[in-house]
């Protein structure tokens, strides 16, 4: 080995703790394929709801979709909704409990396709719950199929021929929406595929979990993810792939707040 | 204190829900029951009680939110009328494989499709036998006056929370709409957050506090032999209500010749119709079932070794006339009658079906 290079044990020194899972995490095996963001998303997540001192009164929802067991891994109480009704139990949640801290975790064909309803008038009521929305571009858990994010001329196995907007209409950009609604305080898009946007992305939650407690109205963050199962490619290139083209029409930073 | 009141039945529903100490109610309007939301908007229980009154966005949305309230150890609630709790279904399904306490009200219109606004009793395979997915029950109460309709309330969260099951009060748009005098039981408190930690700590998701292991509501669980555990804890669940809760009322059935079986308005009506047939010498009864499910199929039976024949009176084509027939298993006749599509049928005319096709069929 070069002296140039500095070995792990060099870099670690025993005794000095460089970093630890959250105890907001449990220790059980995540379900998502290797490569695939939302393990990262959880983590951040579960980090800022610990760092905040929020563990005792957070109430998760878990959507359909992969993030469907999300409820094994979140070590806080969890319910798990239906396909796209999650911010509905959050109402029913926050309704009875003002006080505590509430949050749903969705993907896009949960939370902008047979969820937007339920997405839309939560955010215009302003409830003060936090969304935090995973947007891969893709039905992942039923194997690949189109979601109303994907993107035009996208493949996909219910668009083989990639994804013709004439026929099957244009990516919906739901972010861009609940935007405009006077309920929503703070409306942001981060990304989780570089450690840079990952600690941008974690400032973001806190951000949206903070004006939660500040009863500010509905804090909302889109997680532009990738899905390397989906989109049949390796960790690296789906992660490339995000970087290149899903970001033009996804453009991360801050919507509103 | 008690208080008597002249009232509509939806509005009797939404006093009583003030009275129960329910912690909310999520709804949407829909005739012939929009006055139950309207009536709590009016009363602004967050002044009386600290009720929650929410109208949601649909009925997709309300039961959901009732999902999310009950699911924290709350007493929720909703109410709509048949096209509305069609919507319902999908939520109610996942409350069910859940398992959460809460109250639905179905004040019935006319069907199918977009109907009509006139009563009808013709939710009774969709409340009674599901419509939604998968091996379930609910508790399913019937109430004949607007008395029974306040009553109700705080029996079916009784019920509810007992066995951890939705409960339904199934009512029509006769009972929905009507004015009767009703008295009303006092205020009874709202449990308070700390009650609600300490009584339901072992399922509410509050926040898992005091180092206790995190709660978890879910309906999921896709290892079929425990899928398969969970339906079998379900329906050892069912049998237990099933062996505690029929509750059901009489009427001249001591020396009938002949039977006729009715819940809610139409129990009204077969009462009079009762009276009618034994004014002419032919001697009546009336088997009321106030709990659809559990049913009273052994009452039912029982009666079916005394009478000649039974009538199954709704105002549907023929829904509960099949747990009628179930239940008689044969030993006599059992015919239905009824006039459907928001008609409502008169005394005479459940007394000439039991003359043509009962006592003279």
């Amino acid at each position: 080995m070069s002296e140039n290079i500095l070995t792990p044990e060099e870099i670690i020194k025993t005794g000095e703790l460089v970093f630890k899972k959250t105890k907001l995490m449990t220790d059980a095996e995540l379900s998502y394929c290797p490569g695939c963001g939302h393990g990262v998303a959880h983590r951040i997540t579960m980090e800022v709801i610990e760092e905040l001192g929020l563990e005792e009164q957070t109430i998760g929802i878990a959507p359909v979709g992969c993030s469907v067991l999300a409820y094994e891994f979140m070590n806080v109480d969890m319910q798990e909704a239906a396909h796209g009704r999650a911010p509905a139990l959050a109402t029913g949640i926050k309704r009875v409990y003002p006080n505590k801290t509430v949050f749903t975790y969705q993907g896009d064909g949960d939370l902008a396709a047979i969820g937007t309803a339920e997405t839309i008038h939560a955010c215009n009521r302003g409830e003060n719950i936090t969304i935090i929305f995973i947007n891969n571009g893709i039905y992942g858990m039923t194997g690949g199929q189109m979601a109303p994010t994907t993107l035009p001329g996208m493949n996909s196995s219910t668009s083989p021929y990639g994804r013709d907007v004439h026929t099957m209409g244009y990516p919906l950009k739901i972010t861009e929406l609940v935007a405009m609604l006077p309920g929503t305080s703070y409306v942001t898009r981060q990304a989780v595929h570089k450690p840079g946007l990952v600690r941008k992305a974690k400032k973001a939650i806190k951000k949206a979990f903070e004006l939660q407690m500040e009863n500010k109205g509905t804090s909302f963050v889109e997680i532009v993810s990738n899905c390397n199962s989906g989109w049949k490619m390796t960790p690296v290139e789906s992660n490339e792939w995000l970087d290149k083209n899903m970001l033009d029409y996804y453009p991360l930073g801050d919507l509103k707040g | 204190m008690e208080e008597v009141k002249l009232m509509k039945g939806n509005e009797a529903v939404a006093e009583a829900a003030i009275r129960a100490g329910v912690d909310a109610y999520f709804g949407y309007p829909i005739t012939p029951q929009s006055e139950v939301i309207e009536y709590l908007m009016a009363e602004e229980p967050h002044k009386r009680t600290g009720m929650v009154v929410l109208q949601a966005e649909s009925e997709l949305a309300a039961i959901n939110m009732v999902y999310g309230a009950a699911a924290c150890g709350k007493k929720a609630m909703t109410s709509s009328s048949s096209p509305g709790f069609s919507l319902k279904q999908e939520g109610i399904s996942y409350i069910a494989g859940a398992e959460l306490p809460c109250v639905i009200v179905d004040v019935v219109r006319g069907g199918p499709g977009l109907g009509t606004i006139q009563p009808s009793q013709a939710d009774y395979f969709q409340v009674v036998k599901g419509g939604g997915h998968g091996d379930y029950n609910l508790i399913v109460l019937a109430p004949a006056t607007v008395q029974e309709m306040a009553d109700f309330i705080e029996l079916a969260f009784e019920l509810a929370f007992k066995y951890r099951n939705p409960a339904v009060i199934l009512s029509d748009g006769v009972i929905g709409q009507m004015m009767e005098k009703v008295v009303f039981s006092p205020q009874k408190e709202r449990l308070t957050d700390e009650e609600v930690d300490k009584l339901y700590n072992s399922w509410a998701t509050t926040g898992k506090k005091n180092g206790r292991e995190r709660n978890i509501i879910t309906s999921l669980e896709l290892v079929p032999e425990r899928q398969e555990a969970h339906n079998h804890h379900l329906q050892a669940k069912y049998k237990k209500i099933t062996e505690n809760e029929i509750r059901f009322e009489t009427f001249n059935c001591e020396d009938a010749d002949y039977l006729l079986v009715a819940y809610g308005s139409s129990a009204r009506i077969c009462q009079k119709t009762v009276q009618l047939a034994r004014e002419k010498g032919i001697k009546v009864g009336l088997l009321r079932p106030i709990t659809l499910w559990p049913y009273p199929s052994e009452a039912i039976n029982k009666l079916a070794d005394q009478v000649k024949g039974i009538l199954a009176v709704e105002m549907s084509a023929g829904q509960m006339v099949e747990d009628v027939r179930l239940a008689v298993n044969g030993k006599v006749k059992v015919e239905h009658y009824g006039r459907f599509g928001g008609m409502v049928h008169s005394p005479n005319e459940v007394l000439d079906a039991l003359e043509t096709k009962i006592i003279g069929g």
